[in-house]
């Protein structure tokens, strides 16, 4: 396993190839379904005003985007009452729901790693040629092994969307996961895709 | 009336913490026929270390709790309503304990709710009256990820060769396999309905994963159609995570049910290799959780 520091720089970024295992150390955030959405309209698209503490929050993901990685992940979390908050449980979440934001995120804050499951398709991987970046795979519902590598819960923005869906700024410590996507259009997903496809034509020939 | 909240918050814990044996057991048997160093043995490395933490630590196994569906066996003169009450109370306070995410979400409005309680159908419970003085309790717990990988098909479907026979579902079955790729986290388990209309064949294609992995099916047409299809599916190659593998799915159930002369529906729900269901069975004052 390589150990990696964050933030990232180019140079390790187009060093990483599909199939390294990697461990990472450092800060990074969560962001799923609704903070997809939350940033492409608001800051991207700007299809819709920025609105209570919008501008606030963007502020102070923006500089942990950049150079960084977000975590596909909706966590289990306790301390919600007293605010000391704790990753109980923190596997990835399935990331192709991403596809049609991940690429515009990445662009628009120098974003050069997305964590998650199941991988992406085309356009990530473009941009992940463009940024340069990489997606990253963690092992799907391996949430309470992950967990322990969550060293401190630093903070939370846009809470009110939920718990799963509210970016968690963490500090990890050899995180897990694989590059199975990389920044010179090498994507395990498509490889996958296709040798099944040929499997699953062969067992509907007979 | 008993009042079994406190057993429900404990058949939720033990059914988010810790695997059934039968499920680890499938786990471990495909880890061996990974290749060492290859990245479907590490994900079986992961996946099998994973699941020994988060039952010594009462962690959930996934972060994703998702749908706690109950299935409720009850004797007569039971009342629903009161169980009804005391499983919405156990989802609640499982879910201050960390046992359970919150999981919740009002489609329309967009806010979750932060308990786990929603409409009547969230958490589901399903009552059925029995003979007997037992009441059986199953839960499942299905994930989101395996949820979105569920398929049903409508026969016959002509761009899959797929006519109104058993052939024609294991085609469809095969076809959703490949599309679900690693995206239900794989190696799942299939439920697979064949029949029924398009809303009592999902429900049956859940009911019917409460099957242990290498129990056939009681209908010996379908009990080798299972085998051919774990087999079949697991010759597609895509693996644990979709990394490339041996093993793609851990097992197949089939259930066959009654259909319409105008209708053919095959309804597959995928689980998650984390395949958490567990059984409570209450006689008297007496509680087990198996």
């Amino acid at each position: 396993m390589r150990a990696i520091t964050l933030p990232f720089s180019d140079e390790v970024i187009r060093s990483l190839k599909v199939g390294d295992p990697v461990g990472l150390t450092g800060v990074m955030i969560t962001g799923r379904d609704t903070a997809h959405k939350w940033m492409i309209d608001t800051f991207v698209k700007k299809s819709r005003p920025a609105q209570g503490d919008d501008a606030a929050a963007y502020a102070a993901i923006q500089p942990l985007l950049a150079g960084g990685a977000i975590y596909h992940c909706g966590p289990v979390v306790a301390g919600l009452d007293t605010h000391d908050y704790r990753f109980v449980a923190a596997g990835p979440t399935t990331s192709i729901r991403e596809e049609p934001y991940q690429g515009d995120v990445m662009r628009h804050f120098h974003l050069q790693a997305v964590i998650g499951k199941g991988g992406m398709g085309p356009k990530t991987l473009a941009a992940c040629g463009e940024v340069p970046g990489v997606y990253l795979h963690a092992i799907g519902g391996a949430a309470t092994l992950i967990a322990q590598t969550v060293t401190r819960v630093l903070g939370v923005y846009k809470l009110e969307f939920g718990v799963p869906e509210a970016m968690w700024v963490i500090e990890v410590k050899d995180f897990p996961a694989v590059v199975t996507m990389d920044a010179h259009g090498g994507s395990l997903h498509a490889q996958v895709e296709i040798e099944s496809k040929a499997a699953l034509e062969r067992l509907l020939s007979v | 009336m008993q009042d079994l909240t406190e057993q429900f918050v404990e058949l939720i814990r033990r059914t988010s913490t810790d695997l059934p044996p039968d499920v680890e057991a499938a786990l471990q048997r495909a880890q061996q026929t990974e290749a060492q160093g290859s990245a479907a043995r590490g994900s079986f490395d992961t996946i099998l270390q994973n699941v020994h933490m988060a039952r010594e630590k009462s962690a959930p196994i996934c972060q994703d709790t998702g749908t706690p569906i109950f299935y409720v066996r009850h004797p007569q003169g039971r009342s629903t309503r009161q169980l009804r009450e005391q499983i919405r109370a156990a989802v609640v306070e499982s879910t201050r304990r960390s046992y359970l995410r919150p999981n919740a979400v009002d489609s329309v409005t967009d806010q979750n709710s932060g308990n786990n309680l929603g409409d009547s159908a969230f958490p589901t419970v399903h009552f059925e009256e029995v003979e007997g003085d037992e009441l059986v309790v199953d839960l499942l717990l299905k994930g989101g990820g395996c949820e979105n990988v569920g398929a049903q098909y409508s026969l016959p479907n002509s761009s899959l060769g797929a006519g109104r026979d058993l052939e024609g579902v294991r085609r469809v079955v095969l076809d959703a396999v490949h599309r679900a790729q690693g995206q239900g986290c794989a190696p799942g388990v299939l439920g697979v309905a064949v029949g029924g209309d398009r809303g009592s064949s999902y429900y049956a294609s859940k009911e019917v994963l409460f099957r242990k992995i290498g129990e056939a099916s009681p209908d010996p047409k379908l009990a080798a159609l299972e085998t051919r299809l774990t087999e079949e599916a697991n010759q597609l190659g895509i693996g644990p995570m979709g990394f490339g593998g041996k093993t793609t799915v851990l097992g197949v159930h089939l259930t066959g049910m009654h259909r319409l002369p105008a209708c053919f529906f095959v309804t597959m729900s995928y689980m998650c290799w984390a395949h958490r269901r567990r059984r409570m069975t209450v006689r008297g004052e007496q509680v087990e959780i198996a």
